[in-house]
């Protein structure tokens, strides 16, 4: 009995690793401070990278066009803090509610079809919302961009520096407060029910489970913390761009959770750690094929499969499972 | 003897696919704590049966009726939540996480805590006693933090039943429970199937004769999709119509 509960229990509970790495992640724009910007910039696509995992990794929906609600977050934060009130923390609620708004409209297109379905669908809606920011230009500024986005101090007292020192610790205390409910989430009977959707929706539904409610849920949850994503990267670089809503940043987070690992909170944050690096060393040396290199390294990584790349050892022995690797 | 409380029943269900006819006017009733079994051949429309009263096909006219109430066109989680439960012939399990978790998940589902996002899985006390009664009840306490996908057969095909029962069904559905499971490990589903809680009324779908005449006290058969008779094990076994089904049947089988 306490055994079984201890077992349950487990996968809740913080591993001792944990506290250190995020104590180096806020460590790092102090030490690091001529690196503030990109710990700001990885923390945002970390984030953003959560929120697809939620959807992915435990729903099991598929998705080309998580940008949709992260350049709505962004618009929505930009827009308030122009033409409303420069508070940070208020445009970030203003991105989240209006991410999470979108999210349970568009979760109604989810719903039903193939994996092929939702990826045209996911897609498409991230595309209307692109051309819609395109052609509403007396708004959002068109092709030019919105520009003129004054950020205020953060809790009237901390401005956002050139350095980014500001930024960069304002994002990874929103991802660290979207980690810690996600995990909640995830760990929960509700996290469990998801999973079970994600596992086979055939049999959740035959154990009670009502699948079209659980999926918009979780699928609007995620469309708000993408939102979060989008309005940081709005604030803490005060300019919002049609290049929000791009395919290719679509395509970048679904890239760095698989290259972090789907299904596993920590994914995103170490996908989008590797990747920022990868992106960050290659271009230094060869700034016009670092495409190519993240290419191969993608086809390697999901061809080898990140468990065998990551444990060499294991190559010569014999093929036997680690039981309980992750989750 | 009074006669039982009927718990589920079918009047006149039809389902047509496009012009081929899987259930033609099918009447069947389950009473009270019964021991039911359903037969018939290959393709006499048992699976389809099950997915009409569960929901997963929608009847092309008929009512089903559960506990006196109509549920011919509720949704499918909601005569679940209603006492009306199925397992599957082929085994519909959560892949990736572990008996323990699956248990944990549908008994807190079960429980109303399937919306509780705040609390660890296994935080309540009463799930996990009621994951142990489970765990024990089908022999998995063993394998209880393997991943599904790496269970034996057999575990795997008891995991489907327990889940089943984690739902705590009024009337539990069993689609050939023991299909498929080899010689060594059937004892062990025999034995659980055999002590499934009195109370819950039991539809079971089943080839092995051996455990339908075991088990059922009524035995309904099935042909083309229409029901060919109905009694019990005794009458059914004497019953001369039966008796050439099964033995055309035979002879299908023999020239495969």
């Amino acid at each position: 009995m306490d055994a079984m509960q201890h077992s349950l229990l487990r996968n809740a509970r913080f591993k001792a690793w944990e506290p250190l790495l995020w104590l180096a992640a806020f460590a790092a724009p102090a030490l690091l401070p001529g690196h503030a910007l990109i710990v700001n910039e990885i923390a945002i696509v970390a984030l953003f990278a959560l929120s697809l995992d939620l959807v992915l990794g435990y729903a099991g929906v598929v998705s080309l066009g998580h940008a949709a609600f992260f350049g709505f977050g962004a618009y929505a934060a930009a827009l308030f803090a122009k033409l409303v009130m420069p508070d940070p923390l208020t445009g970030l609620l203003v991105g989240i509610v209006a991410a999470t708004l979108l999210g349970a409209l568009c979760s109604l297109t989810i719903l039903r079809g193939s994996d092929l379905t939702r990826l045209m669908v996911t897609l498409g809606m991230a595309l209307i919302l692109l051309e819609l920011a395109n052609k509403l230009d007396w708004l959002t500024g068109g092709s030019d961009g919105l520009q003129g986005v004054i950020m205020g101090p953060l809790l009237g007292r901390f401005e956002f520096d050139l350095t980014g020192q500001t930024a960069a610790w304002y994002s990874l205390t929103v991802l660290a407060l979207w980690f810690v409910l996600a995990r909640r989430w995830v760990h929960s009977p509700f996290g469990a029910t998801l999973k079970a959707v994600r596992d086979n929706p055939l049999r959740a539904m035959a154990i009670g489970i009502a699948v079209h409610r659980r999926l918009a849920v979780i699928y609007t949850l995620a469309a708000g913390v993408a939102g979060a994503a989008g309005a940081l990267l709005a604030q803490t670089s005060g300019f919002a761009s049609l290049d929000l809503f791009a395919l290719d940043r679509s395509a970048d987070v679904m890239m760095m959770l698989v290259i972090g690992g789907v299904g596993w909170l920590y994914g995103g944050v170490f996908g989008a750690v590797v990747f920022k690096l990868l992106h960050d060393v290659i271009s230094s040396i060869t700034p016009q094929y670092w495409t190519f290199w993240i290419g191969l390294f993608l086809v390697v990584l999901v061809l080898v499969g990140r468990d065998r790349l990551l444990k060499p050892w294991q190559w010569f022995g014999a093929g036997k499972a680690t039981p309980g690797a992750s989750q | 003897m009074s006669a039982p409380q009927i718990v589920l029943s079918t009047e006149g269900l039809v389902k047509k696919f496009g012009g081929i006819t899987a259930t033609g006017n099918v009447n069947l009733s389950l009473a009270q704590g019964a021991r039911h079994a359903l037969i018939g051949p290959n393709g006499a429309g048992k699976t389809t049966l099950i997915n009409l009263m569960t929901g997963v096909l929608e009847p092309t006219s008929g009512r089903i009726s559960l506990l006196g109430e109509d549920i011919t066109r509720m949704a499918p989680e909601q005569r679940v939540n209603k006492g009306l439960v199925r397992t599957f012939q082929i085994n519909q399990l959560f892949a990736s996480m572990t008996p323990l978790e699956t248990l944990a998940m549908v008994v807190s589902q079960q429980q109303g805590l399937g919306n509780r996002w705040w609390q660890p899985l296994g935080t309540h006390r009463r799930v996990v006693e009621r994951c142990e009664e489970l765990l024990t009840l089908f022999r998995l306490t063993e394998v209880m933090n393997q991943r599904t996908e790496v269970l034996a057969y057999g575990k795997r095909r008891l995991l489907e039943m327990a889940i089943a029962l984690a739902c705590e069904p009024k009337v539990l559905l069993l689609d050939e429970p023991v299909a498929g499971v080899p010689a060594g490990e059937r004892e062990e589903l025999l034995h659980t199937v055999a002590a499934l809680p009195a109370d819950v009324s039991v539809l079971l779908i089943e080839h092995d004769m051996d455990l339908v005449f075991d088990f059922a006290t009524r035995i309904t058969v099935l042909v083309n999709g229409a029901v060919l008779t109905e009694g019990t094990p005794q009458e059914i076994a004497n019953d001369p119509q039966v008796k050439s089904v099964y033995l055309g049947h035979g002879e299908e089988l023999a020239h495969v």
